[in-house]
């Protein structure tokens, strides 16, 4: 599909929402464990360092990452901020870039 | 005024309140939860923190926060995309039964994120 960046941006906003909310769930079991008792963290800090999980992680704290900041321009827009189409394509690379950076950070620091 | 007896109010605006006022709730609790991840926890110090009755209060928001973003971003979704002109007859149904799932589902988290925090 020929779409303009905004419109990817955009779609990519819906779908990491989508995607999101199925990785509460996986948020929810992880805080249950967490709290149960303290062989109940362990065994969650266990589980969470297999390779298969930690991609399952990162993904969903890489979908929080691009959301959120998705969200802000989306904030930021209603402020009546980079309403034009160059300041929007500007706005869409800027979000693209932090998320970018931020992603690697998080995959670092997950492993 | 056409109204929308699925949306969460009824009313675009009150639906696109809604949506901004829990983002903003929801960013402010990630970034404390990062921030708290990233500085590193133990089982002590994790409890403690949730034993709080400010983090229990902060984070009770936070979930029913997520329940109503979730609900008019599925809603936004499914209406655009679940529709007579996207399936055909079925549309309408197909929409109907997508909604009530992600009810239940939204239901369901709350009701488990509520046990969690208040360790029923």
């Amino acid at each position: 599909m020929r779409l303009p960046v905004t419109a990817w941006a955009s779609i990519t906003h819906r779908a990491t929402g989508v995607f999101l909310f199925a990785g509460i769930a996986l948020m929810l079991w992880a805080l249950d464990g967490s709290l149960a008792d303290p062989a109940g963290f362990n065994a969650l800090e266990e589980t969470l360092a297999h390779p298969l999980l930690k991609l399952v992680i990162w993904a969903v704290v890489s979908a929080l990452i691009y959301h959120a900041l998705a969200g802000i321009k989306h904030l930021v827009m209603d402020m009546g901020f980079g309403e034009t189409m160059a300041a929007g394509i500007l706005g869409v690379r800027v979000v693209w870039a932090l998320a970018a950076v931020l992603i690697v950070f998080a995959g670092i620091w997950i492993w | 005024m056409v109204t929308s007896v699925t949306s969460l109010g009824r009313s675009g605006l009150y639906d696109w309140f809604v949506q901004r006022a829990s983002a903003l709730i929801l960013l402010a609790y990630f970034l404390f939860l990062g921030w708290t991840l990233v500085a590193g926890v133990d089982y002590a110090s994790w409890k403690a923190l949730f034993s709080q009755t400010w983090m229990r209060v902060f984070s009770l928001l936070a979930l029913v926060s997520l329940c109503a973003h979730a609900w008019v971003g599925l809603w936004t979704v499914f209406t655009d995309y679940l529709t007579e002109r996207m399936l055909g007859s079925a549309g309408g149904i197909v929409r109907l039964l997508a909604e009530a799932i992600s009810a239940l589902v939204i239901f369901t988290y709350l009701v488990w994120g509520i046990q969690i925090l208040w360790g029923l």
